[in-house]
């Protein structure tokens, strides 16, 4: 079992008026920067990076990150640039980055230079997710729509390419065109860093994901709906020889722990007082209709069992209500002795190898993230490790997806070893 | 209604990839119609009085409506360059040729590779080109109806309304206007709607008698665009509709008309 933080760093500004079921209600695309406070947006980015380090020290395993653009709910609309300070203030947590947009870069050869080199400063910590991220994403960086499913494919292959094969090369793709590829960093993975994918909505992505035996992490979705886009990514599988098993899948949801049960419920339902989110059920803001039917994004017919949710859901306010998430367990909240149970039973229904704790968000404080850390580190995630043992759900991470077998555990040499071996 | 669709054929024009709809009706000169960006309008009343005149080829662009997409096709003048090869391949030349919005700007394209080909050029409402004051209507970031809603000045005026923008749109209405803000989005997402080479390239129509024409409150392609056609087009004429919004075709369909086919004589 792969254990991992995740927060969207919403930007928490109640003097802004926009603050969710507290505040005004945010229709996507329309509010101005114009509202933006440097100083807190300062100590925001400061303390979603204080959090993580202890996410560390607690004992995640992995440290995810995502991006998105032109809109409060996430201030990570650079990725890369908290992975690089990750890569050196951390030490230990995979830095998983779920993801990158690969189609919205013109030039993807960025990415290939900056992924490798996050892998460089960490030493090899880096998962590289790609995404082909949501209409948002593409009108702010006026990426053609129609093209971003071709554009994402060609990007992942050409920076695989670039990452595994010898330079200098040519490409001369459909979307990118290269006269001289040959950076100067390489990763420190080999042969890449793992590559992971999100998503909710997409039948294509998993069915792509399937065929590259590349890890699913589905994003907050209910139970049955998520159960069966895996399914789809498991049929894929057998079309192409081969099982899938926990190793290709993974999930996200909200999760948070405290002291006693009135505080964890008091604070989980800050999961949904918070700047509006569409994709933070129950305060998902008003639909930008628009921003659904942006032109080409996704195919209209090939949708996955949780694209209905995932729009119905945007369809207006506060449409799934903090009680129905908690009573169909895609918001979890009590002390260690109750949550436990609760994350048992997602972990029996789902079978994912790697899971996600999306918590800190909304409008929770500071000390609300470092107390639910806290009991998690403590009690929470060594009890998760042992019914994920007892359930025997390897992770990505254990278990190559790519093989289906165990990864050799390298025994590290004996200095013996090391004087019999002849070395250039 | 059926005996409206009974005025014109339907066919079937076969291109190395697939395959177009074409609608054909009416007798005389040729008269090639473009539609716009959400694809055929459906056949509408401009329609059946131009084939009372001439035979007018309406087709559905390659990835609108009932055409085959062009997987490679991914700028308006390529398209542009299919018609000429169906046109050649029909042995059609110096034919007249209207163009509707973003259809008036494939029709500018195609008169700028191939002037020789037309007899007559109109453009109405077109897109294509960039204004210098204002900018042309997003309607990849606002719904097919709200684009529709703002293409008006006086929509309670309109006979025709209810037909281009039904108060409550079938889902098949809804699909085919999805699948024509696609195909557009393909052609013509970046740079949004013109092609930053064509005001130079049109110099070659000053042999082309050619007619720029809209609402003269049109708010989606702003008057600049049109007046840079105007001057781009060496002896062209501009003129614009009263009390017309963007497609005074539906508009006001008895100036429009009255203008155009005076025009095309």
């Amino acid at each position: 079992m792969f254990i991992g933080h995740f927060t969207e760093r919403p930007y928490q500004d109640p003097k802004s008026g926009y603050f969710g079921a507290t505040g005004k209600s945010i229709k996507d695309l329309t509010v101005s920067n114009d509202i933006y406070d440097p100083i807190l947006g300062s100590d925001l980015y400061n303390r979603y990076l204080d959090e993580k380090i202890y996410a560390e020290e607690m004992g995640f395993d992995g440290l995810m990150l995502n991006e998105h653009h032109s809109s409060p709910f996430c201030m990570g609309s650079t990725v890369n640039v908290e992975a690089s300070i990750l890569a050196r203030i951390t030490n230990k947590a995979k830095i998983v980055l779920l993801g990158n947009v690969l189609p919205i870069w013109d030039d993807p050869l960025w990415l290939v230079e900056q992924l490798a080199t996050i892998d460089m400063i960490s030493k090899g910590r880096l998962v590289s997710g790609w995404v082909r991220g949501t209409a948002r994403e593409s009108v702010a960086h006026n990426s053609p729509p129609a093209y971003n499913w071709e554009r994402f494919q060609e990007a992942h292959e050409f920076i695989i390419k670039a990452w595994t094969e010898p330079g200098p090369f040519r490409w001369e793709g459909k979307h990118y065109q290269y006269r001289y590829v040959n950076p100067w960093v390489r990763p420190y993975q080999k042969p890449h860093p793992p590559i992971m994918l999100p998503g909710v909505v997409s039948r294509d992505s998993v069915v792509w994901a399937a065929r590259q035996r590349i890890p699913y992490v589905m994003l907050a979705t209910q139970l049955e709906p998520t159960r069966q886009s895996f399914e789809v990514y498991k049929e894929t599988a057998r079309e192409e020889g081969y099982e899938a098993g926990p190793q290709n899948f993974g999930y996200l949801w909200k999760v948070h722990v405290d002291e006693t049960e009135e505080l964890a419920e008091e604070v989980a339902r800050k999961f949904v007082q918070g700047p509006s989110n569409p994709f933070n059920a129950g305060n998902e803001g008003t639909a930008n209709l628009a921003l659904n039917k942006l032109p080409g994004m996704t195919s209209r017919r090939k949708t996955l069992p949780t694209a209905q949710v995932a729009t119905a859901n945007r369809g207006g306010q506060l449409s799934r209500s903090f009680e129905d998430q908690v009573d169909d367990h895609t918001i979890i909240f009590g002390t260690p002795k109750t949550v436990i149970p609760k994350i048992r039973h997602v972990l029996e229904y789902l079978r994912p190898g790697s899971v996600f704790f999306w918590d800190g968000d909304g409008a929770m404080t500071h000390d609300d993230q470092m107390r639910s850390l806290r009991l998690m580190g403590e009690e929470v995630l060594p009890a998760v490790r042992e019914i994920a043992d007892e359930l025997e759900l390897p992770s990505s991470f254990e278990v190559d997806p790519k093989t289906g077998k165990k990864f050799d555990v390298m025994e590290p040499e004996t200095p013996d070893e090391i004087a019999a071996t002849p070395r250039d | 209604m059926a005996g409206e669709i009974s005025k014109f054929e339907v066919q079937e024009i076969m291109i190395p990839e697939g395959k177009l709809q074409m609608r054909i009706a009416g007798e005389g000169e040729p008269l090639l119609l473009l539609h716009g960006e959400l694809g055929f309008p459906g056949w509408m009343g401009y329609h059946r009085t131009l084939s009372e005149q001439f035979r007018v080829m309406a087709p559905s662009h390659p990835g609108y409506d009932g055409s085959d997409r062009l997987d490679w096709a991914m700028h308006v003048s390529d398209i542009a360059g299919v018609y000429l090869q169906i046109l050649d391949d029909l042995e059609l030349s110096g034919i007249k040729m209207m163009g509707f919005s973003m259809g008036g700007w494939l029709a500018a394209e195609m008169a700028a590779m191939d002037p020789g080909k037309f007899s007559k050029l109109v453009l109405v409402g077109p897109m294509g080109v960039k204004p210098e004051k204002g900018e042309i209507y997003d309607l990849f970031l606002n719904l097919a109806t709200e684009f529709l809603e703002e293409s008006f000045l006086d929509p309670d005026s309109v006979e025709e309304y209810a037909t281009i923008r039904p108060g409550e749109p079938s889902p098949e209405q809804e699909e085919l206007w999805e699948v024509g803000r696609e195909q557009s989005a393909r052609l013509a997402w970046k740079p949004f709607m013109y092609n930053p080479t064509l005001p130079h390239l049109l110099r070659r129509l000053k042999t082309l008698q050619t007619l720029i024409v809209s609402g003269k409150q049109d708010s989606i392609v702003p008057f600049d665009s049109l007046r840079i056609y105007n001057e781009s087009i060496p002896g062209s004429l501009l003129s614009l509709i009263n009390q017309s919004g963007h497609r005074p075709e539906i508009e006001k369909p008895d100036d429009f008309l009255k203008l155009v086919t005076n025009f095309l004589k």
